[in-house]
């Protein structure tokens, strides 16, 4: 069967055309969710994708994450609806309180895009199951308020408790507080992460690999991972 | 009758001014000059009118007459890039020049809109918000063609580096386009950045904006059918940008004058996305007869051309207009050029429709009018009138000049001060025997600040949105699929060589175009169409307005030669501070098709062993060069020769061995030269290679230096992979392509340059990518 993967729109999103390519690149039915529409349409995970939402008004995410939808996504999620989070995405979940802490401007003050390498630090998700442990891969990052933050106590919880998914490698792009690039909740179902998987789904299209314009695919596993999950489920 | 307190007290004093005060008071002073208008330009206005015009009316006649919105004294050269055009260059335009954007029919049901503008005054005054709104503007232009904005790119032209003003306007400008662009969902696929003394204090800044649609979805402006109401929607309207038209770009900065900043709109483009994602809502929903934006001119221009286009007139109430300050009076409302703002021609059976959609992404409007079946534009204030103008004398029928033109003083001793006898006879110094010498000018020229990676300013703008780009900068085009099926895309590269048309604007306006058709067709894609921004000094002095001459005159010609023809296009004069004009600029964008972005070829080397060939012959051409000016400080001379049969040809050859799968990289040889080109093609993927100039100086009579930096056109540097070279070198010689082996590339980690260099990669790197963080960072 095929499983349906809702990509959420609110006003201001930018890459939610680029993640309903990436579900079905995956194999996956991508169904689109209004952020004004609170009805989920019996997705079996959602996508909240990148870009601006209300104009990044307030506080990156902060008013999308009193929208109608979000109201039912959170219900969902607390139940165990698989949930990931992309940029701005991410900081509707940290905003939403199913993700802790923070994302603030980035360390030099400037928006950046570039092809950034992440280390996968938690395959134990519905989003991450097909990587390897430890697995390097190359994900494009475009933000300008990425810096993760947290408390101190905070901090110790995701590095004891091993819910830091991703880790940026060799460059920390915006100064996130330990190379922070992306968290799972708990129970594991909810993941966040500021880089762009759904910008590496395609050769041709997707970032700059050693010796191969464009080439790198690694972000369609964390779509593959949560139709694969589905189907365990 | 009502009383409004004036804020202008160059107005009226108190009152609205409508049309029957005019009649009855025909001698009554009006501030037309301070608006920009000439006196005789004010004569013809009371010509036109039978009458003085209403305070309204001459607020729309100044700003839609301005140079900016008139192209009063370009019109009369722009129409030869309409005259000097076959039937064939014709046959896939679907729309030419006059209208927001030219169309072109790229195949498979799909056709093309582009268009770069430019936004130089205002970026200026207020970097940030300039450059802003400028995409903003270029961007609503696209989607009034029925189009889906597709992608952007930015041409900047700023100051000396070292000048401590030049980072507030780099940091200004790169943040606004940044901030607008990115949040706009638009990949940001490439552009230029040049830093000049001549742009210190007037940077450029053009915005280029490129959108895809089905035949059928193709819209046009205007507003032919009576009873179609007008309505307003998006931003509400606001002080910004008030006389910004007439005021600032149609006058030359005066450093002692006031500050004019509140002229400078204010973007906002959260507005913006909403407003994109709306308009292609009621395009597809088929409710809107046509769109227009407010740009330049706002209200004024809006009302007057969709009329003037549509053949029909137009009623409006202009207290219907949705206002963020109750007090703007009818002549701000006219002039305001707030930003985000469109303007619908709805058929009253789709107002419901219409409606819903806007209702749905929570976008404001209000009917202000309807359209009637009379040559006439009527503007009421309440109950009173205050316009009552035939639409296409505001619109179209503006003043057009015949400016003095003279050759300039110093264009003679320029062109005789070339490389040969500079140095007071001597010439420039060579250091051809000096290997050593000739790698440390090639270091200081790769890493100067023209020549360096630009990656500090694109790392600032989202390529990757849409999920469809297949090259962006620092390839030689930026490339974007628009068929996901099939691959069919498109490529786009613009240039501008200020240098080489301040020696010669005829042959420079020709080079410009030559080498963005050369950047597209290394890209593997067919150039079809050109597209221009023409940023000059003041139209008022003769010798400006000789290099216009000449620069248009260059395009049009070669556009005709190589057949490939304008779609569109802009102006900007006035650029100069006192007496002192910018070099000419004429930006010309070229449009590229290629069937399947599949087959795109990359700017650079990535696998090891290739053969490297050098395209094309290389001439002791190096007056106007980077070498010339980063080595010595020199500009003069006779910029490079161009020979625009042998570039199509060129990219005939190109676009052969692309399809037959022979070429693994293909990049571009421009400014400085060969020393640039192997420098960006082994650094775009870290591969090392040998090179060697040898046989190059041997076949082409040139020395080295001549071979390292001249700056001869029709050369690109390939890759062909060992098993492709018989074929590839077999289909350059059957179509008259001087082919040249002239080195291999390895994984060695090293760039030699036999006799002259061996760098690390990884240093030469660090020069080449460094510079401009330095700078600004």
């Amino acid at each position: 069967m095929t499983f349906k993967i809702g990509v959420v729109t609110f006003p201001g999103t930018l890459d939610d055309r680029d993640a309903q390519r990436a579900v079905r690149l995956a194999g996956g039915e991508a169904v689109p969710l209004w952020h004004a529409d609170a009805n989920l349409h019996k997705v079996d995970a959602v996508v909240l994708p990148g870009g601006f939402s209300y104009g990044d008004y307030l506080r990156c995410g902060a008013i999308a994450a009193q929208a109608p939808v979000m109201e039912s996504i959170i219900k969902a999620a607390n139940g165990g609806l698989p949930v990931l989070g992309i940029c701005n995405g991410f900081q509707v979940l940290v905003e939403s309180h199913l993700l802790p802490g923070g994302l603030i401007r980035n360390e030099k003050q400037h928006f950046i895009c570039r092809d950034q390498t992440l280390v996968v630090e938690n395959v134990n998700t519905p989003w991450t199951n097909q990587f390897q442990l430890n697995q390097e891969i190359v994900i494009p990052l475009k933000n300008g308020e990425g810096g993760y933050i947290a408390t101190e106590e905070t901090l110790k919880k995701l590095e004891g408790e091993g819910l830091i998914a991703f880790r940026y490698k060799d460059v920390n792009p915006n100064g996130s507080m330990h190379d922070i690039a992306g968290l799972r909740n708990e129970r594991g179902n909810v993941v966040g992460l500021m880089p762009h998987p759904e910008h590496a789904v395609e050769a041709g299209f997707g970032p700059d690999m050693p010796g191969t314009m464009r080439s790198g695919t690694d972000g369609l596993k964390f779509f593959t991972s949560v139709l694969n999950s589905l189907v365990s489920a | 009758m009502a009383l409004f307190k004036k804020k202008k007290p160059e107005f009226v004093p108190s009152g609205v001014d409508t049309t029957a005060n005019a009649a009855v008071t025909p001698d009554k002073a009006l501030p037309y000059a301070q608006l920009g208008l000439k006196d005789d330009e004010y004569a013809r206005i009371q010509d036109i009118l039978g009458r003085r015009p209403t305070a309204s009316e001459l607020a729309m006649y100044s700003v839609m007459w301005s140079e900016h919105c008139s192209y009063k004294s370009s019109k009369m050269y722009l129409r030869q890039f309409g005259e000097k055009v076959t039937d064939e260059m014709k046959k896939d335009l679907m729309v030419g020049m006059g209208e927001n954007a030219g169309v072109v029919d790229i195949g498979e049901g799909w056709a093309v809109t582009f268009k770069v503008e430019s936004h130089n005054h205002p970026s200026y005054i207020e970097p940030f918000q300039g450059a802003a709104t400028g995409v903003g503007g270029i961007v609503r232009d696209i989607l009034t063609m029925g189009a889906r904005p597709i992608a952007v790119m930015d041409q900047l032209r700023f100051g000396a580096p070292e000048n401590p003003d030049t980072a507030r306007v780099v940091h200004g400008v790169v943040d606004g386009i940044s901030f607008y662009g990115n949040c706009l969902g638009l990949p940001n696929i490439g552009g230029e950045t040049v830093f000049d003394k001549v742009y210190q204090g007037n940077p450029l800044v053009n915005a280029l904006s490129v959108g895809a649609l089905r035949h059928e979805d193709l819209k046009l402006a205007k507003a032919s059918n009576p009873g179609d109401l007008v309505i307003l929607f998006g931003a509400r309207t606001g002080a910004d940008g008030i006389g910004g038209v007439s005021v600032l770009a149609s006058e030359t900065f005066d450093s002692t004058g006031p500050s004019r900043r509140p002229a400078v709109q204010v973007g906002d483009p959260f507005a913006e996305k909403v407003l994109i994602e709306c308009c292609l809502e009621l395009y597809h929903a088929q409710v809107v007869a046509g769109i227009q934006d407010l740009g330049g001119a706002g209200i004024s221009c809006a009302t007057s051309e969709l009329a003037s286009n549509g053949g029909a007139g137009m009623r409006v109430q202009l207290q219907h207009v949705l206002k963020r300050d109750e007090t703007l009076t009818p002549e701000e409302i006219l002039m305001s050029e707030s930003q985000e703002r469109m303007m619908g021609i709805v058929p009253k059976k789709h107002l419901k429709a219409f409606e819903a959609i806007v209702n749905k992404w929570e976008v404001e409007y209000s009917v202000i009018g309807e359209v009637i079946n009379e040559d006439r534009l009527y503007i009421n204030w309440g109950e009173e009138e205050i316009v009552n103008v035939p639409p296409r004398t505001v619109a179209h029928d503006g003043p057009v000049y015949e400016r003095p033109v003279a050759y300039p003083a110093y264009q003679d001793a320029l062109n005789a001060n070339n490389v040969h006898v500079a140095a007071h006879g001597h010439g420039l110094h060579r250091h051809n025997d000096n290997g050593s010498e000739l790698a440390a000018q090639v270091v200081q020229i790769v890493s100067s600040p023209n020549q360096a990676d630009k990656s500090w300013i694109t790392d600032q703008y989202d390529r990757y949105v849409g999920g469809n780009t297949a090259l962006a900068q620092p390839d030689d085009s930026g490339m974007i699929r628009v068929d996901e099926k099939s691959g069919l895309g498109i490529a786009l590269a613009t240039d501008a060589n200020g240098r080489y048309c301040y020696l010669d604007p005829y042959e420079g306006a020709k080079l410009a175009l030559a080498e963005a058709y050369r950047n597209v067709a290394v890209g593997g894609a067919k150039p079809m169409a050109v597209t221009n921004c023409l940023n000059f000094g003041s139209p008022e002095n003769p010798e400006v307005m000789w290099q216009f001459k000449q620069a248009t005159a260059g395009l049009a010609d070669g556009c005709l030669e190589l057949g490939i023809p304008v779609t569109g296009g802009n102006v900007s004069f006035y650029n100069q501070t006192g007496d002192v004009a910018i070099h000419p600029t004429p930006v010309v964008g070229v449009l590229g098709v290629i069937d399947d972005v599949a087959r795109r070829i990359p700017s650079g080397w990535q696998d090891e062993g290739n053969n490297i060939y050098l395209l094309g012959v290389t001439k002791d051409e190096l007056d106007g060069s980077v070498w010339s000016e980063v080595i010595h400080g020199h500009l003069g001379g006779r910029p490079p020769v161009v020979n625009l049969a042998f570039e199509k040809q060129l990219a005939e050859a190109i676009a052969a061995g692309s399809e037959q799968g022979l070429i693994a990289s293909a990049h571009d040889l421009s400014e400085a030269g060969l020393a640039q080109a192997v420098v960006e093609c082994s650094l775009r993927f870290g591969m090392g290679a040998r090179i060697w100039l040898g046989e190059i100086c041997e076949r082409d009579g040139v020395d080295r230096t001549a071979a390292l930096f001249s700056e001869s056109t029709g050369r690109v540097l390939v890759s062909v992979g060992r098993e492709d070279d018989v074929k590839f070198v077999g289909l350059c010689e059957a179509r008259g392509i001087p082919v040249l082996r002239i080195g291999v590339t390895d994984n060695s980690g090293h760039l030699e340059i036999q006799d002259i260099a061996n760098w690390n990669l990884a240093d030469l790197a660090g020069a080449h990518k460094g510079t401009l963080a330095e700078l600004f960072g």
